[in-house]
């Protein structure tokens, strides 16, 4: 392969103009929580840079990660990171097909090893010895495994790539499973969300690709600039939350008046994602903003977590399903006839007892 | 009972002062010092008040009417959820600290003597005793082996479970970073997500509640029934025994 061209010489090649290009750099800066000062190294790292090859691969989903991806608000980070993934390898968007495609793959494989970024969107199933999903005639969990051996680092796309999602849901007839559980000895990145925010998606590319280097993740292996806070942290409706005001039924006065929806299984105070910052389409709104709970969609389980319009999740006992206050209740009620029996049989059995107001002798003489 | 230094054989009833027949006797032990009393007291309190603040987070009151800016009600039963938690905290670890510079009856709710055939004797006598088919229970200065492996299996394990994933919950909103972060966050990964930590912080309370229940029933019924002081000695600290 020839020399490979930079970010800057692939999108002047597209027709960007230098201030354009620019102001991505500071949008781009910006969007990724570095100071103003650090844009001119996010254009120096796009001008100089080769790029990194993406590789795109679809295990069991849906596509909704795709169709978010292509929908960032910023068309330029659209442009830059569609382009440079179309270029490589995708199989739903790519022009490629058959063993064309299939080449491709092999290619970047072999060109680039250790550098480069395996992008997953989905998961594999391996029950069955994966055969619930074929990708060019084999299992994707072989693909998968193939691909990220020699991949500098793996982008787990969405909660089927990063969780297991829907298709790992109980009872998970196909074993799906997330990626990390396959892929062990690269580094993990997991962008969870069903789909995750477009914006989330290009900023976490961007950033690997400028800098060369991983975004720096919290515990549960997700990038800290975006998934550091809950959407409860940053939800407009905050305020109602503190001051106890609930919508209580969905059309009720407080629903129009704009209250927090907790009561109504709101899962915002558990959900790790960005939502309440970036929102969604363009910035244009986000699930509470149009008046429905945030259901946890970028949550480990989220799922198996329902029902999504209560707030407390049922826990399931030998198969029976309630949430912990109507099983404590159950339980309360066994312990309270318990108790009171008990009660009553300790009543009966002192009274009977004939000896139960003998005390014993008082000491001889008095005081002691 | 040579097996656990903290129970004590029983009490030859002391030769009667005036050499007459040996007589039923009262014999007095000082085993819950004021500082433990006190703890004891404080924590019993605080569990309820978590419980009722912990309810009211997990299940809020009707909306509040009026204007949002004057109103705080959810944030008020938060507010006092965690001023308890953390009372409840530095005395779980105050507790730790009196049983490890106190030996004997302080260390009792730390542990059980499980590998003792001795001890689990001691506890099948108790449940005789409950499921009335004893009429005599065998008494000890410190807790009944039963009431000490409620204690330590539901309230020892049962408050630090809560502590450990109170705080993990309180990481959340600390934040990434926060001391509460780096020393509790790690329960929410245990637990796989941040409802999931919720779910069992919640469950925890009701683990605290059923033995709250069991224990002031039994403790109401042996200062009733039982041979030893129960309720007065968490009192004045004095262990009475009465016959
Ligand atoms: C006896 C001890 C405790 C009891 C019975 C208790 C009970 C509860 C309950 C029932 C909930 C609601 C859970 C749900 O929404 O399903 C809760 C929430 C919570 N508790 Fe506790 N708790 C206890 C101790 C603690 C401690 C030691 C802390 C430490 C700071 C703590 C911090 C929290 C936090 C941060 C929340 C979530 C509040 C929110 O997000 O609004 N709790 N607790
Ligand atoms: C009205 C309520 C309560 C009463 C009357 C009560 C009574 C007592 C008594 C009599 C003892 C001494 C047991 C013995 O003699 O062997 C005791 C010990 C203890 N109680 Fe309670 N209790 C109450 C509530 C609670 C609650 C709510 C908790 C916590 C959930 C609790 C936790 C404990 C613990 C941990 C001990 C062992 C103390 C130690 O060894 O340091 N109690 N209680
Ligand atoms: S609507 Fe949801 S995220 Fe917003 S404050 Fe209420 S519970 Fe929190």
């Amino acid at each position: 392969m020839a020399r490979v061209e930079t970010f800057y010489e692939l999108l002047r090649r597209q027709g960007v103009s230098r201030r354009s290009f620019t102001k991505f750099c500071s949008l781009t800066a910006a969007s990724l929580g570095l100071a103003p000062a650090l844009a001119p190294k996010v254009a120096h790292a796009m001008e100089t840079k080769p790029r990194i090859p993406v590789l795109w691969l679809h295990g069991l989903e849906c596509t909704c990660c795709s169709e978010s991806f292509i929908r960032s608000a910023h068309p330029l980070v659209k442009d830059v990171v569609l382009s440079m993934i179309s270029l490589d390898y995708d199989d739903t968007i790519m022009a490629a097909a058959g063993h064309q495609a299939e080449k491709c793959l092999e290619d970047i494989r072999t060109e680039y090893k250790g550098k480069y970024l395996l992008c997953v969107e989905g998961n594999p199933p391996i029950g069955k010895d994966g055969e619930y999903c074929i990708v060019g005639g084999r299992p994707f969990v072989d693909q998968l495994t193939d691909m990220a051996k020699d991949a500098m680092a793996v982008v787990s796309w969405g909660s089927c790539a990063s969780w297991g999602c829907v298709q790992a849901a109980k009872p998970n007839p196909t074993h799906a499973v997330p990626v990390h559980e396959i892929v062990k000895d690269k580094p993990v990145i997991k962008v969870p969300g069903c789909p995750p925010i477009a914006e989330v998606m290009t900023g976490v590319v961007s950033y690997i690709v400028t800098f060369d280097r991983l975004p720096e993740l919290d515990r549960q292996g997700r990038p800290k600039m975006f998934y550091s806070q809950r959407i409860h942290d940053k939800c407009y409706r905050r305020p109602h939350f503190d001051a106890g005001q609930f919508v209580e039924a969905w059309d009720d006065e407080n629903a129009r008046k704009g209250y927090c929806l907790y009561k109504m299984g709101c899962r915002g105070p558990t959900t790790y994602n960005a939502c309440s910052v970036t929102r969604w389409n363009e910035g244009v709104s986000f699930p509470i903003q149009s008046g429905h709970g945030c259901i946890g969609c970028s949550e480990n389980d989220f799922w198996d977590n329902g029902p999504f319009y209560e707030r407390l999740t049922n826990i399931s006992v030998f198969g029976a399903e309630a949430n912990a206050d109507q099983w404590a209740a159950r339980v309360g009620v066994g312990v309270g006839v318990g108790v009171a029996a008990h009660a009553a049989v300790s009543a009966a059995v002192r009274m009977t007892d004939k000896e139960r107001h003998k005390s014993p002798p008082m000491p001889k003489g008095g005081h002691e | 009972m040579a097996t656990d230094s903290s129970t004590v054989p029983h009490i030859a009833p002391a030769p009667d002062a005036h050499g007459g027949e040996a007589h039923r006797h009262l014999t007095s032990y000082y085993v819950y010092e004021a500082p433990v009393r006190l703890w004891h007291w404080l924590t019993a309190i605080l569990v309820f008040g978590l419980s009722v603040t912990g309810y009211l987070i997990a299940v809020p009151p009707v909306s509040a009417e009026g204007d949002t800016n004057d109103l705080f009600r959810m944030g008020t039963i938060r507010e006092l959820h965690f001023i308890a938690a953390y009372l409840l905290a530095i005395g779980m670890a105050w507790r730790g600290y009196w049983a490890i510079v106190h030996g004997q009856h302080a260390r009792q709710i730390y542990y059980v003597p499980f590998w003792s055939l001795e001890w689990w004797k001691e506890v099948w006598g108790m449940v005789r005793w409950y499921l009335f088919l004893a009429k005599k229970h065998e008494r000890w200065v410190g807790h009944n082996p039963l009431a000490r492996a409620s204690m330590f299996g539901m309230f020892t394990l049962g408050s630090t479970f809560m502590v450990l994933t109170g705080f993990g919950l309180y990481a959340e909103q600390a934040g990434l970073g926060s001391w509460q972060d780096t020393l509790f966050g790690w329960t929410l990964s245990l637990f796989g997500s941040s409802m999931a930590l919720r779910t069992w912080h919640h469950v925890g309370m009701y683990l605290l509640l059923l033995f709250s229940a069991a224990h002031i029933y039994a403790a109401v019924r042996d200062d009733i029934m039982g041979r030893v002081s129960t309720i007065s000695s968490m009192i004045s600290g004095w262990r009475t025994f009465r016959d």
